[in-house]
């Protein structure tokens, strides 16, 4: 079993379960094939990033695919929180989706198998333009699954989502091309080119390229002002593509704007970096104060989203060469946080049959798991103190006061406790309080959705008080990867 | 040399073709208007390849002669009920002189980014420039038309735009080939899911009039 093989053996296997999902054979078949495709993808990833801890790179064609300290990361992210999400699909699609025909149901296990087959490209390409399409990908696979209750709001938010995406696609695209120019002719298109040469650009091509991939790609990544189909999107899919989509998705298309980071460290004189941390604060704070006025649960968790999305991109502005390992630490924890949250906004869905805060009120006497999971990914996500973001936050202040901005610094701690207030003041009204007395005898949660929440609950505990140092190292090659450093 | 005139010909009838796609009220019109685009980007393609020798232009050629002139419009025929297409947009975003107007400025401002951006190089000096000013006017017509297929329309012609852009720099250092088929394969299966969406769309509401889809905020009636 050559490396080789192991790295194009995750997306061949989701790509299997894809097509096998197609076969009509009962309404079990399919949802089966789902958690098994995730589970080996996750292995091959969990023994890819082995590998690579041990080779610093994983390659399988040379300039086209492989992976780096920071790919693995992501790819190991990646196909956790697809395991769960596929695991908390069996039980929420049955529940949820009984009323659909099967052949609903095959459509639906089929573009989420391609989903995820998409999000695991997009860490793999090392030629940027092929990078440019696997994220087009996620969007395409993705759109089927936004609109996939058709009801006229999903339909709404899965044009919205598209169209605003597609766009900014096109916008990256022009970055891409430019990067292209820029390289001229220095062998081929990939990420570890443009960095190396990242040195003998014009400045003119970098700015710009930068700054249409900041606005492009932003566009997909939720950034404010271009967060408007966000809260839409992630709010109108059936829940567990929703943890997919703001937990990892938004994450793998950030890294493709993180991984031009070296190229805009090459040319200090252009401040560039100071963009990402303008964008990242007016996102962050932009959420933050939007978070306050919600009413659905499912939209709470996509703003505090468009928020970490922020605080991702604020760290990477604001952190130096060396100390660029906040980042992905912070991508690690929010994914495994967000996703957490989602599953228990769907389990309140199911117990509830309400996305209103107001409806799912005391939601701890309803279904403890599903009210303590709740809980647990809220105080998680929103940065409270035994759980990794709180580190990851703090760890994000520490290179930001080290590199000497103490106004966005100030200015991101505030809009951190605006928004971590706000989330906790929803969160506290669903869980606690006495429920509706007109609720009826609602169906119970599922054994397997119960059984992610215990998963996710304890994997966000667990991340906190230790991190397995096979991890820690990923976190720092991906770091020194980020800040251009040579591992 | 004829084909350099050629080719800046069929570089003024391609962005000549992206303002008529702002401009037109008929949708039947709108995909007539995107056919001719996508027309006057393969013989642009045709003419660089057989200026250049680059191979690769008559496979970008080919492949978009396929994707767009044949496959695209059999598959919006088949999945976008028929009715669609006659239909007139009585009510654009913008009027009709205003939205060319914003177009023209776009054109303009895209003429100044392509001199910085071919400065120094081989690239063709029409290709880059008319390239960014049909991405940035696709995106614009998305902007100003309420209905589905324009929309989508203007999501394929913003795609026209960067493949003209592309075409442009081929001379110095064509982007490699699988790039290429992998961004006319990506724009093929994109239509798909759109397709279907816009059916869907039709089916529940009666209408493409995705404009005025705005139920979904965050202040809701009590």
């Amino acid at each position: 079993m050559t490396p080789s093989f192991l790295l194009a053996a995750i997306p061949g296997v989701l790509l299997c379960a894809a097509f096998l999902s197609l076969v009509p054979l009962g309404r079990k078949l399919a949802p089966t094939l789902t958690v098994i495709a995730s589970l080996a993808a996750f292995a091959l990833a969990g023994v890819c990033a082995f590998l690579t801890l041990k080779h610093h790179v994983l390659v399988a064609v040379p300039d086209w695919i492989g992976i780096d300290g920071f790919g693995a990361l992501l790819l190991m992210l990646v196909t956790l929180v697809g395991f769960l999400a596929a695991l908390f699909s069996s039980g929420y699609m049955a529940v949820q989706a009984r009323e659909r025909t099967d052949r609903a149901l095959r459509g639906y296990h089929v573009n989420f198998n391609l989903f995820l087959f998409s999000i695991v490209t997009v860490p793999m390409m090392q030629e940027v333009a092929l990078t440019w399409i696997a994220i087009e990908l996620t969007t395409i696979f993705s759109i089927l699954l936004v609109s996939f209750e058709s009801t006229s709001e999903a339909l709404e938010a899965a044009w919205k989502y598209v169209i605003l995406t597609m766009i900014g696609a096109g916008i990256a695209l022009l970055g891409v091309i430019i990067f292209h120019q820029a390289l001229l002719g220095s062998g081929p298109f990939t990420w570890d080119a443009l960095v190396s040469g990242a040195g003998s650009f014009s400045p003119v091509l970098v700015e710009g390229g930068f700054i249409l991939f900041l606005a492009g790609f932003g566009v997909k990544v939720g950034l404010v002002p271009l967060h408007t189909w966000l809260p839409d999107a992630h709010s109108q899919a059936p829940t567990p593509v929703c943890a997919i989509l703001s937990g990892v998705e938004t994450s793998a298309i950030l890294y493709v704007v993180l991984r031009i980071f070296p190229v805009v460290r090459a040319h200090p004189e252009l401040h560039l970096a100071r963009w990402a941390t303008i964008f990242g604060l007016i996102s962050v704070g932009a959420a933050a104060f939007l978070l306050i006025q919600v009413r659905d649960i499912k939209r709470l968790f996509a703003f505090s989203t468009v928020e970490q999305m922020g605080i991702i991109l604020t760290a990477a502005g604001l952190s130096s060469a060396s100390s660029a390992s906040v980042v992905p630490y912070q991508i690690l924890t929010h994914g495994l946080a967000k996703s957490l949250c989602f599953f228990a906004a769907g389990s309140a869905l199911i117990v509830a049959e309400t996305r209103e805060i107001a409806g799912i009120q005391g939601l701890i006497r309803r279904e403890p798991v599903a009210g303590a999971a709740l809980l647990v990914g809220s105080l998680a996500v929103a940065g409270a103190p035994p759980f990794a973001l709180f580190l990851s936050e703090l760890s994000i202040v520490k290179a930001g006061l080290a590199s000497h901005y103490y106004a966005a610094v100030a200015l991101l701690v505030f809009f951190i406790v605006v928004a971590f207030g706000a989330i906790l003041y929803h969160v506290n009204r669903a869980v606690f309080g006495t429920p509706p007395p007109s609720v009826k005898r609602a169906p119970g949660l599922p054994r397997v959705c119960a059984l992610v929440l215990v998963a996710g609950m304890a994997l966000a505990v667990a991340f906190g008080v230790w991190l397995p140092p096979p991890i820690h190292s990923l976190i720092a090659m991906a770091g020194s990867s980020l800040g251009g450093l040579q591992p | 040399m004829i084909g350099y005139p050629l080719n800046d010909l069929f570089g003024g009838l391609f962005l000549l073709n992206a303002f008529a796609m702002v401009a037109t009220r008929q949708i039947r019109g709108c995909l007539r208007f995107f056919l001719l685009q996508s027309f006057c980007l393969i013989a642009s393609a045709l003419i660089i390849g057989l200026l250049t020798g680059v191979r690769e232009l008559f496979f970008v050629a080919g492949i978009n002669l396929l994707t767009k002139l044949i496959i695209i419009p059999w598959l919006l025929r088949r999945s976008v009920p028929r009715e669609i297409y006659a239909r007139r947009e009585i009510s654009l975003v913008l009027n009709v002189p205003l939205a060319l107007l914003i177009a023209l400025l776009i054109a303009v401002f895209s003429f100044f980014a392509g001199r910085i951006l071919t400065a120094g190089t081989a690239a063709f000096s029409t290709n880059v420039p008319i390239g960014i000013a049909g991405l940035l006017i696709g995106a614009y017509t998305i902007a100003v038309r309420r209905e589905a297929v324009p929309q989508l329309l203007g999501l394929l012609s913003m795609e026209n735009g960067a493949f003209f852009l592309g075409i442009g720099f081929s001379p110095d250092l064509p982007l490699p080939l699988i790039a290429e088929v992998a961004a006319a394969f990506d724009t093929l299966i994109v239509v798909v899911p759109i397709a279907i969406l816009t059916r869907n769309i039709h089916e529940r509401s009666g209408t493409t009039l995705v404009g005025s889809l705005t139920t979904l905020k965050e202040e809701r009636a009590p």
